[in-house]
């Protein structure tokens, strides 16, 4: 248990802008929303996940829609609290504490704010450990949990709660009612108990994102190379180094999916990386070979201070740094990669883990 | 052959230089910038002139490059007093304008910030009303007490109906004040378009006495150029573009001197370093070019969604204010400004400054030395020190690497500084290093900028990208480029989420050498 306050907010965000691999939101505006919270309503506590009891009732909470919404129709600050107690007496018992489902993007944000007006913990454990475009896309979904029942909730006081038969239907029709309510909402979604946190969550990844988000601070501070700060904190293999030369995008169903091209500078003059994206990145070729792809954490930084770079904010010009991350080893099973491995995404692709990829490339 | 006018005018000195087609400095000159701006231009252009044996019929284009919205900003001085109008509510209240300003920058723009309902959404829909009654009220409130206000409102950039009406109110309600309208300075993200709109509604006041200044004494003269401005990416907009977006001419010093300085150190590669009366900036070359920021950039602590030249500015200058206090030596960011002819030691007034010191360490030879030889010696060491320090320690914070680079420096506080440098392989001081700026500004590029919606499934997008550049294109030609030279500059195209037909905001820069 411990406290977070101003400066740990500023970190954890940064290191959610990583964990987002491109999408997820930029978490300037959560992190925002969150100092507003704690200068309000005073500092929020962090709990380990092993500090819960079992039988606790642990409630996430998010955004849910177009990132681009919510930078401009910047929420009341009503909404998550109005989804959180309809869901609470819908539920007839009292939340414990609160946690993200993504900790990557600003979803890794909402939840602080959350925290401080309502008074409750935050705990340290997310059901993605990076950002992923769709909601039943969580390892809770692995281990059986159910996404439903769930509260939306918008800025003009509506809120609305889904029972549904999967996960993937909780998906379509929330989905479906985010666009009518307005494109960005809140909701509290996956009621957990502490037991199953503790079995399907991905521990202490807000921790994680703090310490990137240190580490790249650290690294700026002291003029050291952020390149390296990086591959040290994530445990991440530098994949390319180049300049970005065309980005194609497209929205199709509510999503934003794209493709960039990156010409190769330094030691990789003369290749090109192709990112595949749809709202995050999915897959990296270079010269038409798969060298990273979903599940693991594709992330793109500016190649001079380390920080990420969004797909929407990738321009033409942008000198990057583009690197590949393990993702948790709950989505290396049969059932994970059915959810978030290449396939569902439409690529034609065994997924292959990343160490793996990079060790085949450092022996050739 | 025709001639161009370049002229700086810093917050302690105007510079003017003289250039021809072939962009030689022809003539060169330096005024102290005077309270009344106009005076300090009037006698610059003056000085330019008597150097050469040119007359004001032959200079056919005049560019004024200003850094006077900027020093408003980090100095807080002769900002207006600026009323906050978001509509928004019930949305928005979850971030509050201002709430990531710093504390000194709240204060110098007034308290008055209202958040009223209305705003749209992602489709130009309605979220709330506009509720005019509120907006009357507000204007009640603030009748003769603001000179500007800044109007945000959600969603303006695909609907910006609110923002036009609520202008249409308040200026029924209201005498004198002008406006700044979020859908026209900047586009989505409500936080950094507000901030920018902020910005751009309080330098107004400076932007209006710069532009008044630059006629007044262009008139005076009877030179009947071309008017131009410079701008943020070190192109050229004009006198009228200016004085409705002050805030694009917020980098356009140091953008400038970064261009001349490239330009006169023959550098392409490396660090320049501005050294003015009240403010230094430095910022990284990239192929002649100031480099870009990736990512959003602060303007004197506000985070804003302009494209600008990435740089650091520091709150010293050869004006700046020495204090020795018990817990150190502390240097500006308190100015003498253009007044260090009259305030400084050296030149027989009161005030100890950074040039002061300078002269008693023997670096420059400026005013009287014998002003400044009773100075102790341990105060003039680490006051120097300091200054030097504090430079250091910017160029190392805009390398990338520990890696030592060449710095050229500029501007007319460079005198402030050694000829050596920590972290530099080596340090130039170029010839006519005192008007950086002004050369910057006079050989710089006119642009043409276009952004439009195009719909992807009517329009491929190669053609909807060949027109959007052939459009720039004339924009640039009509703004007054050489066909010739016009090159494409910057080419953007973001999809708007939601919208039907796969709607595609294109943006395109086209930016070529004046024509003659």
């Amino acid at each position: 248990m411990r406290e977070i306050g101003k400066e740990e907010l500023n970190d954890i965000a940064v290191g959610a802008a990583v964990l987002g691999t491109g999408g997820g939101g930029d978490p300037y505006i959560g992190k925002l929303m969150a100092i507003q919270a704690v200068e309000e309503y005073g500092p929020i506590t962090l709990l380990d996940p092993d500090e819960l009891n079992d039988d606790d009732l642990i409630l996430p909470g998010a955004m849910m829609g177009a990132p681009t919404v919510l930078v401009e129709k910047v929420p009341s600050g009503d909404e998550v609290f109005n989804a959180f107690e309809s869901l609470e007496n819908y539920l007839g018992e009292e939340v414990k504490a609160t946690m993200p489902i993504e900790a990557g993007g600003v979803n890794s944000m909402i939840p602080f704010a959350l925290a401080a007006r309502m008074g409750i913990p935050v705990v340290d454990a997310d059901g993605m450990g990076r950002a992923f475009p769709e909601l039943q896309m969580v390892t809770f979904t692995i281990y059986g949990a159910s996404a439903t029942p769930m509260a939306l909730a918008d800025e003009k006081g509506n809120n609305l709660i889904l029972n549904t038969i999967d996960n993937k239907w909780t998906e379509d029709l929330a989905r479906g009612a985010t666009v009518t309510m307005g494109g960005s909402v809140m909701i509290a979604n996956y009621p957990l108990s502490g037991e199953k946190v503790k079995e399907a969550g991905i521990k202490n990844i807000v921790t994680f994102a703090e310490e990137i988000g240190r580490a790249i601070r650290t690294a700026k501070n002291k003029k050291t190379d952020p390149v390296k700060a990086l591959k040290e904190v994530t445990g991440g293999f530098p994949l390319f180094e180049g300049k970005v030369v065309d980005i194609k995008r497209k929205t199709k169903g509510g999503f934003a999916r794209g493709e960039a091209e990156i010409e190769g500078i330094n030691s990789y003059n003369g290749q090109t990386l192709t990112l595949n994206f749809q709202n995050e990145h999915l897959v990296a070729k270079v010269d038409e070979e798969v060298i990273a792809s979903v599940p693991d954490l594709i992330t793109v930084h500016d190649k001079e201070t380390g920080q990420p770079i969004t797909t929407e904010g990738m321009k033409y010009g942008n000198r990057v740094l583009v690197m590949g991350i393990p993702c948790t080893d709950k989505w290396r099973c049969e059932k994970g990669l059915e959810l978030v491995g290449p396939k569902y995404f439409g690529y034609d692709i065994e997924y292959t883990p990343i160490e793996e990829l990079a060790s085949k490339k450092g022996s050739e | 052959m025709s001639y161009r006018l370049g002229i700086d005018v810093g917050g302690t000195n105007t510079d003017a230089v003289i250039i021809d087609n072939e962009l030689n400095v022809i003539s060169k000159a330096k005024h102290p910038t005077t309270t009344d701006v106009s005076t300090g231009i009037y006698n610059v252009i003056n000085k330019v002139l008597n150097g050469c044996d040119l007359c004001n019929t032959d200079i056919e284009y005049a560019m004024l490059g200003t850094t006077h919205c900027a020093n408003a900003i980090v100095e807080r001085k002769n900002l207006n007093n600026i009323a906050i109008v978001r509509i928004g509510k019930p949305a928005t209240q979850a971030v509050k304008p201002l709430i990531d300003w710093p504390e000194e920058l709240k204060n110098a723009i007034g308290g008055y910030s209202f958040l009223v309902s209305g705003g749209h959404e992602y489709d130009g829909e309605e979220i709330a009303e506009l509720d005019e009654e509120e907006i009357r009220n507000i204007a009640k409130e603030i009748k003769g007490k603001v000179s500007s206000i800044a109007i945000t409102s959600v969603f303006s950039p695909v609907n910006d109906e609110f923002e036009e009406r609520a202008k249409e109110i308040l200026n029924e309600e209201l005498e004198d004040v002008s406006f700044s309208l979020s859908n026209e300075i900047g586009s989505i993200g409500l936080v950094e378009r507000e901030n920018a709109t902020i910005l751009n509604a309080a330098v107004v006041n400076a932007a209006e006495e710069a532009v008044r200044a630059f006629k007044k004494a262009l008139k005076s003269h009877g030179i009947e150029a071309k008017k131009y401005f410079g701008q943020n990416d070190g192109t050229l907009m004009s006198v009228d573009y200016a004085l409705q977006y002050p805030i694009l001419t917020i980098a356009s010093g140091p953008t400038n001197s970064i261009r001349g300085a490239a330009s006169l150190a023959g550098l392409e590669e490396g660090i320049v370093v501005d050294v003015g009366g009240t403010t230094t900036d430095i910022g990284a070359l990239q192929k002649g070019f100031p480099r870009e920021s990736a990512i959003s950039v602060e303007i004197g602590g506000v985070k804003t969604n302009f494209r600008m030249p990435d740089l650091i500015t520091l709150g010293l200058g050869g004006g700046s204010i020495v204090n020795n206090q018990e817990n150190g030596i502390k240097i500006g960011p308190e100015s003498v400004g253009y007044r260090i002819t009259e305030e400084s030691l050296i030149f027989g007034g009161e005030t100890l400054t950074a040039t002061d010191i300078s002269v008693a360490k023997k670096i420059s030879e400026i005013g009287d030395p014998s002003n400044v030889k009773d100075l102790e010696n341990d105060l003039v060491e680490r006051a120097h020190e300091k200054i030097v320090s504090m430079v250091e320690e910017g160029i190392d914070r805009m390398k990338t690497s520990p890696q030592a680079l060449p710095t050229a420096l500029v501007g007319g506080g460079s005198v402030l500084l050694p000829q050596e440098l920590k972290g530099v392989s080596e340090v130039y001081k170029p010839n006519n290093f005192e008007v950086a700026n002004a050369i910057g500004v006079a050989i710089a590029q006119v642009s043409g900028e276009i952004e439009k919606i195009f719909n992807i499934d009517e329009i491929p997008r190669d053609k909807a990208l060949d027109k959007a550049k052939d459009m720039a294109r004339e924009e640039a030609i009509e703004a007054g480029a050489d066909p010739d030279t016009i090159e494409i500059v910057n080419v953007e195209d973001v999809p708007l989420a939601y919208l039907p037909g796969n709607a595609t905001r294109i943006s395109v820069k086209a930016a070529g050498q004046l024509r003659h």
